[in-house]
């Protein structure tokens, strides 16, 4: 229940927005994240955007995993 | 998808399953408590990968499991006011409660309505102002602050026929019950990503602090539950305990300050009562008296009067959820207990413990 999906914002008109995933849009509140920008990626659970996804950390992470996996093998 | 696919990278899940196979010792009893956990560890076939001295077990943190039985059967009893549509997610449709079920309500043609949010229901209040919308407010820290954006957005319509039967739940509170029951014998946690982004890290620190376990926060994807899984067991190989986000690219530090704003304008700390584990303190919340107009019990006083206790049930679902028993040793599993014919919410659920192994592990 707690499953939150990484959409894309196309749209922002205050605190309410549209969001797009694999073609899919949905309207979608920005009151927890007023500094949400259009293109950005934010995790939406029950029409609401909870949290922004953060390409950087995002790519970090898979980095040092590829990263350890060529010093491994 | 972005931000998903990369993380289901077979290439790294096989990678860090062998990391993992190097770096377990001795034998580990790791807690997912979220349900999503639960479910991404089934559907993944995560089990299969992991160390052989490694398991996984499922714990409190399936809200829909963890509804008590007295909570659905209210719920259950308001749709019998008149005027009275009940709204509830979809997860909830099909848990019994002691009489029927929300979809068995829907049978017998009651005016029961699935919404994907709480928003979605103050809309429906908006469109039938001759109904009254009651929505089943059921979900942890994730799920809550959507429930209070409705209560304000509802007393911002001024509308009169929306109200929320409160049953959301708190994890902190009951990750507490559950350790200082110490029937449950876990090495470490693997504590719910999405639920951090609202109530942050450093609402796990009493784990390691009191009770020397390690936690990790951690997503949902493959490579996320292995990079929890991973960072435990190197946590017990190095003898620390500390609560490690390896969820960086959606839970930040501090958590978000505008949720905080948004549950405390609209709810106040409450006992709750809990499947399996009984009444916690404090473990839930209730819906402030600036908003009562949107309380369902506070609207509807006479359902809640009227309820006698559930009768004992054989279902084990209870101990499941305080992961003392697995799914596969409940008398009940697969035989008079089944996803078509389920006598309790953990076989209900897709997030349940036991539909999961059912369907993913038999």
């Amino acid at each position: 229940m707690c499953l939150a999906i990484p959409m894309r914002l196309i749209e922002i008109n205050g605190v309410t927005a549209v969001a797009e995933v694999d073609g899919v849009t949905r309207a979608v509140r920005l009151d927890l994240l007023p500094e949400a920008a259009l293109g950005d990626y934010v995790l939406i659970h029950a029409g609401l955007a909870i949290a922004r996804v953060d390409a950087e950390h995002a790519q970090e992470t898979l980095s040092l995993l590829r990263s350890l996996a060529d010093e491994v093998y | 998808m972005k931000f998903i696919d990369e993380f289901r990278d077979q290439a790294l899940v096989k990678d860090l399953a062998r990391r993992l196979g190097a770096l377990a010792e001795g034998p580990a009893t790791i807690m997912e408590v979220c349900g999503t956990h639960t479910m991404a560890a089934a559907r993944f076939a995560l089990k299969t990968i992991l160390p052989p001295s490694v398991e996984l077990i499922s714990g409190p943190g399936c809200p829909v499991c963890v509804t008590a039985q007295s909570d659905l059967d209210a719920f259950l009893a308001l749709g019998t006011e008149p005027q009275v549509v009940l709204v509830s997610f979809g997860d909830m449709l099909r848990v019994p409660g002691t009489h029927t079920s929300l979809e068995g309500l829907r049978a017998q043609g009651a005016a029961v309505r699935v919404v994907y949010s709480p928003l979605d229901a103050v809309e429906l209040a908006r469109q039938t102002p001759d109904k009254h919308l009651g929505f089943f407010g059921v979900g942890f820290e994730t799920t809550m602050p959507a429930t209070a954006l409705a209560i304000q957005t509802a007393a911002a319509y001024g509308l009169d026929n929306f109200s929320v039967w409160c049953v959301h739940k708190t994890m902190p509170a009951a990750l507490k019950a559950l350790l200082a029951g110490g029937e449950a014998r876990v090495s470490g946690l693997l504590c719910p990503g999405h639920v951090t982004t609202i109530i942050g890290t450093a609402a796990y620190d009493f784990i390691p602090a009191e009770f020397g376990l390690p936690c990790a926060v951690t997503g949902f994807e493959p490579v996320d539950m292995l990079l929890g899984i991973e960072s435990i067991l190197r946590q017990i190989k190095e003898g620390k305990a500390c609560v490690d986000n390896v969820y960086t690219r959606a839970v930040s530090v501090p958590a978000n300050p505008r949720a905080r704003e948004l549950l405390a304008a609209v709810f106040a700390p409450d006992d709750a009562s809990w499947r399996g584990l009984g009444v916690i303190p404090g473990s839930g919340v209730k819906i402030r008296d600036s908003y009562a107009r949107f309380d369902a019990r506070a609207r509807f006083p006479q359902v809640w009067e009227r309820l006698t206790p559930p009768p004992p049930s054989p279902c084990r679902c209870g101990e499941i959820l305080r992961g003392v028993m697995r799914p596969v040793e409940c008398p009940l599993f697969a035989k008079g207990c089944t996803p078509a014919q389920p006598l309790g919410p953990c076989m209900v659920s897709t997030e349940g413990a036991c539909a999961a192994a059912y369907r993913y592990e038999r």
